[in-house]
């Protein structure tokens, strides 16, 4: 992946950190006018995301992919088509194109999940937009494309003595003008008074009699056209490649933030502060510029927890709605069922090989990772979509212990687990101050950002490369030890996690999920109690990750990436939100199916992308969840129960 | 002393002013009632007392204390027990666990981590659903409750908490006139009993004249009559509300 907010950063700035720290007054004025022209793709990606949540209330996440479409389809267009005509056309097209693609999308898939939480919207279009990777290096093939330069533009001028991108120019022109076009559309024209009542009270709108279905459908293309539309006008300044789509929606998410979800005009002031942040935070920070961004956001959201110029969000709804299995501790049949399990999995080693010890140990690993994600999810109703930075952290932190410090696996184990620790408790006091979206776009921010630094801090994390040779001590060594190992701690992780789950801190935990109101009226904590959760949730994900970076040898920054997030929200989802141990059997099943999948097809992400959508819309229930319902069927009278 | 003092208390939403210069006070073991038209203000004024709503101008004091600025969660720590017009529950858990959760809460055991919740405080989880008349629906989730038992399951988990201060925002909404009557029977008697001062507000005029030792009349946001429920039913004024309003007054059946 390529290091998030280095887009377009002038040559010159690059050579010259390394060399002066000092700079010319004319540098910093170069550095605020490209920050400028980088702010305007940002805001037309940002603002058409804001507009679509507006409306639909949906956060797409797919934002990027179409991002991403806009700039390769541009590519193809643009070598169809020669001259200035030719150029401004293709980019137009290009956006057409991928507003229609987008349209498409809507009317299949999303129309379905309108109203299911927001756990199923946020998956389903990551589902598209892992789909629209693996399409695009089906078609585009895997190399960056190098775009045309814009006819008549090519140049630059002079700006006190620094040539400057006369393309930049335009850009720099062209956000107001877009954010001018959309308020003249949303103020002068009656499709615009609608959206903007739908914004502010949904139910309204369908009073009217608004044919509300076409309504989300034009809006929903209107922002994909803005995100390809972005795409595609970076194409002379950057090349299209794989990874900008997520590259742009951590930014995008970064700024609707700070501006605020839902209003056009705060997205572009936000657009503005954080390409300016970017373009000067290489000057503060040139190692991990991204701090800068960090510490600019969780400012903004002390003092305005809804954004600069975002309006407070009504009460969230509840992650996985009102539950009809109740949740049990297992009675005797279960702990003995439980008790036979762990027998057979700990005599596995005798009856098969090191390879399938191997990908049992990796799938113990996520069972966990999972288990924990579902902690913080099923009972608490936090959706957090950057759990992997919990993983990652326990991962860097026992490769640092061992490297670092040269401490044996034993403690590196303790280590590991005490960084996440400290990562979740700093990023969850932040978290906790949001709910729903707001909060899910938090994590995924916060996830990003520790990822930024372990790919931007290469002196200590290895960057790219990461840490290499973090093998366990001599006695833990072999396949069969190091699964016992595993098997061990994942099992006393998993007691632990369910002790606290019934306990009278798991019930509280649970209560602020039901009913915030009544829970503060019975004298709960709530920030505190979500941010001791949050912490939890976190420490056990550390423990995972520190596992995984000795059963692997190595970390990467991969560890704490994105997918890894999305990973453990699809195990948790397919074994069933609502129910006590779907967390865990959904990582089984989950982490078996797609080690399969990887060994079986080059095109893995496009079979989990369907996979997913496929979940979201058939089986929202999990597997766990469809089958204690079934057994509630076949014995109404006791009701449903989970366990 | 009074247990709740209310001096000139006012609310203004985004330029609406739902609540102006209310001022009243209640007595320990004291019934009032609250009431008046839809809109009125009613539970704008609950929200006040209860710490949710944070009072554009004006007192509140709950046993002597000023509240100002306190959260909901340390102004029911003084003892002020609250039910929802709508009806607030854990829909996840079950009736009894409703309870439990709530006297865990009391208690202050919301920290304890490392026992089985549903160990605690059973027999005062049953006593409570007893004297509210629920104890057969105990096991029963608390999501597929009538309407009229949510209401009576949010009376016990006020109750947990042993108050002082009950606020009761339409505790009798949508049951059946004759559970009504039984609901506030109950209630009165517990209040009696515990000595605990009730402020509640209810549309079945027959339910207020019954159980109501006092009454306050809210219309548009003013106080607009105060005292026993039969001069308050010859207040030539309240007559003209509710019988001028007659159309805004739907909820008397
Ligand atoms: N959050 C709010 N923002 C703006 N106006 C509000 C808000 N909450 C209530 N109102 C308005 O304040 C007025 C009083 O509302 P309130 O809910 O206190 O009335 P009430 O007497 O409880 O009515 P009801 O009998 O219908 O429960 C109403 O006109 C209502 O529309
Ligand atoms: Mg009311």
């Amino acid at each position: 992946m390529a290091p998030l907010f280095s887009r377009s950063w002038p040559l010159a700035l690059r050579v010259s950190v390394q060399h002066a720290r000092v700079f010319p007054l004319n540098f910093y004025f170069d550095q605020f006018v490209t920050g400028l022209a980088s702010a305007c793709s940002l805001f037309l990606v940002a603002s058409g995301l804001s507009i679509i949540f507006g409306v639909t209330r949906i956060v797409n996440f797919a934002h990027g992919a179409f991002y991403m479409l806009g700039a390769y389809i541009g590519f193809t267009l643009t070598e169809q088509f020669s001259g200035a005509f030719g150029f401004w056309g293709a980019i137009l097209l290009a956006a057409i194109v991928v507003a229609a693609i987008g349209t498409l999308i809507e009317i299949i898939l999303l129309r379905r999940i309108y109203d299911a939480p927001e756990l199923f919207q946020l998956l389903a279009t990551f589902g598209v937009t892992l789909i629209v990777e693996d399409l695009a290096l089906l078609i585009w093939g895997p190399n960056e494309l190098l775009g045309p330069r814009a006819p008549g533009l090519k140049g630059a001028i002079d700006l006190f003595g620094l040539p400057f991108p006369t393309y930049d120019l335009l850009l720099i022109a062209l956000g107001p003008l877009v954010l001018g076009l959309l308020w003249l559309l949303f103020r002068r024209t009656t499709w615009g008074v609608l959206v903007r009542a739908a914004t502010q009270d949904r139910e309204m709108v369908a009073a009217l009699g608004v044919n509300q279905k076409w309504l989300f459908t034009s809006v929903f293309a209107l922002g994909v056209f803005l995100a390809a539309l972005g795409g595609a006008l970076e194409l002379p300044r950057q090349s299209a490649n794989h990874t900008m789509d997520l590259q742009v929606i951590t930014e995008v998410l970064v700024v609707v933030v700070i501006g605020g979800l839902g209003n056009v005009l705060g997205t572009f002031l936000a657009a503005i502060i954080v390409s300016e942040l970017n373009a000067f935070g290489i000057l503060v920070f040139p190692k991990i510029s991204i701090v800068l961004v960090f510490l600019v956001m969780a400012l903004v959201l002390i003092v305005r927890p809804w954004g600069l110029l975002g309006r407070a969000e009504a009460a969230a709804r509840a992650a996985g709605g009102a539950a009809i299995l109740r949740w049990r501790p297992l009675a005797a049949r279960g702990r003995l069922a439980v008790v036979l399990a762990l027998a057979v999995l700990a005599l596995a080693p005798l009856a098969v090989g090191d390879y399938y010890l191997t990908v049992a140990t990796e799938v113990l690993i996520f069972v966990l990772f999972a288990a924990s994600l579902h902690f913080l999810i099923g009972a608490g109703g936090l959706v957090s979509f950057g759990h992997a930075a919990y993983f990652g952290l326990g991962s860097y932190g026992a490769a640092l212990a061992l490297k670092q410090f040269g401490l044996g696996m034993e403690a590196a184990l303790i280590a590991g687990p005490l960084l996440g620790l400290a990562g979740a408790i700093l990023f969850g006091w932040f978290c906790v101050r949001l709910s729903g979206v707001y909060f899910a776009m938090l994590t995924l921010a916060f996830a990003q950002i520790a990822w930024s630094v372990a790919y931007q801090w290469s002196d200590v994390t290895g960057g790219d490369n990461g840490l290499l040779g973090i093998w366990p001590s001599a006695w833990a060594a072999a396949p069969a030890h190091f699964y016992w190992l595993t098997l061990a701690l994942v099992a006393a992780g998993i007691a632990a996690l369910r002790m606290i789950l019934f306990s009278p801190f798991g019930y509280s935990l649970r209560a602020l999920r039901d009913s915030e109101l009544r829970a503060e009226a019975i004298g709960l904590e709530r920030r505190r109690i979500q941010w001791i959760s949050f912490a939890i949730a976190g420490g056990f994900a550390a423990l995972a990750g520190a596992l995984y970076a000795f059963l692997k040898g190595s970390v990467f920054p991969d560890n704490l990436g994105i997918p890894l997030s999305i990973d453990g929200l699809v195990m948790v989802l397919l074994g069933g939100v609502d129910t006590v141990s779907g967390g865990i059997v959904g990582a089984a099943l989950y982490r078996s199916l797609s080690i399969w999948i990887i060994s079986h097809t080059d095109y893995s992400k496009l079979a989990l992308g369907l996979l997913i959508v496929v979940l979201v819309v058939l089986f929202p229930k999990g597997v766990v969840g469809a089958f204690e319902s079934w057994r509630a069927r076949r014995a109404p009278r006791t009701g449903g129960e989970s366990s | 002393m009074s247990i709740l003092a209310v001096e000139n208390l006012g609310k203004i939403y985004s330029g609406f002013e739902a609540v102006k210069g209310v001022s009243f006070a209640l007595e320990a073991g004291e019934m009032l009632a609250l009431i008046g038209p839809n809109g009125a203000g009613k539970s704008t004024c609950f929200n006040l007392i209860n710490g949710q709503l944070a009072p554009t101008s004006g007192r509140i004091h709950i046993f002597g204390r000023s509240t100002h600025g306190m959260a909901p969660r340390d102004i029911g720590r003084l003892g002020v027990g609250r039910t929802f017009q709508i009806t607030a529950t854990f829909a996840s858990m079950t009736v009894v666990e409703n309870v439990q959760m709530a006297l865990l809460a009391h208690h202050r055991r919301q920290w304890q981590w490392n026992r089985w919740a549903a160990h605690y405080y059973e027999e005062e989880a049953a006593r409570l659903l007893a004297l509210v008349g629920m104890a057969d629906q105990a096991e029963r989730s608390c999501g597929e409750l009538a309407y009229g038992d949510l209401k009576r399951l949010e009376l016990a988990i006020a109750l947990a908490n042993e108050p002082k201060l009950l606020l009761m925002d339409e505790p009798a909404a949508g049951m059946a006139p004759r559970e009504r009557n039984a609901l506030m029977s109950l209630t009165a008697r517990i209040a009696q009993e515990r000595t605990i001062g009730v402020l509640f507000t209810e549309h079945d005029m027959d339910v207020v004249f019954e159980h109501a030792q006092r009454i306050l009349v809210l219309n548009r946001g003013v106080l607009i009559a105060e005292g026993a429920p039969a001069a308050v039913r010859a207040n030539p004024e309240v007559q003209a509300v509710y019988l001028g309003a007659g159309a805004l007054y739907e909820a008397k059946q």
